[in-house]
């Protein structure tokens, strides 16, 4: 298969997957999930799932830990989010400043 | 509405709108990230009508772009995912939809529709605080994923305009809402440590999925320990 037939498995697969589990959620009787733990656990494979995508964003490039830019980029956007800044303004925010840090340092 | 205001129902329809139009606005970033991950526009449009969900969709193309394998992209994207199961199983009772509309009702359950529709207590404002939300990321969403696909493409070298850095950033903005708890902030710095350490010694898109142990783990043995003098039990965790 082609690199690009690969990833529209992947996007059909991840699409097919996540609507699944958002009819389940409508079809299944709710006492199924009065357990809280699954309500908790859920809440906290997603907060561990998005900060170890941050992690991996910020400070590597392949396998390798590298410091660069988008360090005090990620810092602007930590500001702009404790300013409470919409999510589009944390975005750019952090994205002007990673590019004005390298056409500046360049 | 004309002809029968009920302020209930008119608020959550404000609300509704305001959230649909700020939401629907990041759909650019999620457009120019995505080409920038070496999806072509048809791929990134598909994400955002098929998947439609801002978090597995962010976490789909970084896995991706990072050279990831599918089935990593994949996984992360459906874990991810479950607590939009778990928003189905909250509205499903307070929305009761007619069986036909279930499917539509299941693709439109989201952070945002959910948050809209439990805000409110009047059964109408909550159904119009749902489908109004719903629709209305839906449709702001995808045309704003277009527009960012087509500037994505324009740019070229990502780096140069610090779309690297937008990516870390959006994942930021992300998990920020859910950090109010000490649990999650636990959980969230032993997820960025445990994925840094992995990622020189695992294929990419392992050392995320690795982070989810570690929530699992911190989850049940804290559950089983709810009196653990390690962790203040006085406040939410955010869920």
């Amino acid at each position: 298969m082609s690199a690009s037939a690969v990833t529209w498995v992947a996007v059909l697969a991840a699409s097919a997957a996540c609507f699944g589990i958002k009819l389940a959620g409508h079809l299944v009787p709710a006492h199924w999930l009065t357990d809280p733990r699954v309500a908790r656990i859920a809440s906290l494979v997603t907060v561990s799932l998005l900060a170890a995508l941050v992690g991996v964003q910020t400070v590597t490039s392949g396998p390798h830990l590298v410091l660069d830019a988008r360090i005090p980029a990620l810092a602007v956007a930590a500001v702009a989010l404790v300013l409470r800044a919409p999510f589009i303004v944390v975005v750019i925010a952090a994205a002007v400043t990673a590019a004005l840090i390298r056409a500046l340092t360049g | 509405m004309v002809g029968r205001r009920d302020p209930h129902v008119d608020s959550a329809v404000k609300q509704a709108l305001s959230v649909s139009i700020a939401t629907g606005l990041y759909g650019v970033s999620f457009g120019a990230l995505a080409t920038v991950a070496g999806l072509d526009l048809a791929q990134t449009a598909a994400l955002s009508l098929l998947l439609f969900s801002g978090g597995s969709q962010f976490a789909f193309i970084g896995v991706v772009g990072s050279g990831g394998s599918p089935v990593a992209a994949v996984t992360t994207a459906a874990l991810l995912g479950v607590r939009n199961g778990l928003y189905g199983v909250q509205v499903a009772p307070l929305i009761s939809v007619r069986r036909a509309l279930r499917p539509l009702a299941a693709q439109l359950t989201i952070d945002e529709s959910t948050a809209v529709a439990t805000a409110h207590r009047e059964p109408a404002a909550v159904r119009a605080g749902f489908w109004w939300t719903g629709i209305g990321v839906f449709v702001l969403w995808n045309v704003f994923t277009l527009v960012g696909a087509l500037v994505g493409n324009a740019l070229g070298d990502p780096r140069r305009y610090g779309l690297d850095a937008a990516a870390a950033a959006a994942f930021l903005a992300l998990v920020w809402p859910r950090l109010a708890g000490r649990l999650a902030q636990v959980v969230a710095g032993a997820a960025v440590l445990v994925a840094l350490a992995l990622t020189p010694v695992t294929p990419p898109g392992v050392p995320v999925l690795a982070a989810a142990g570690v929530a699992v783990v911190i989850g049940l043995t804290r559950t089983a320990a709810p009196t653990a003098p390690t962790t203040p039990t006085t406040h939410g965790d955010a869920t």
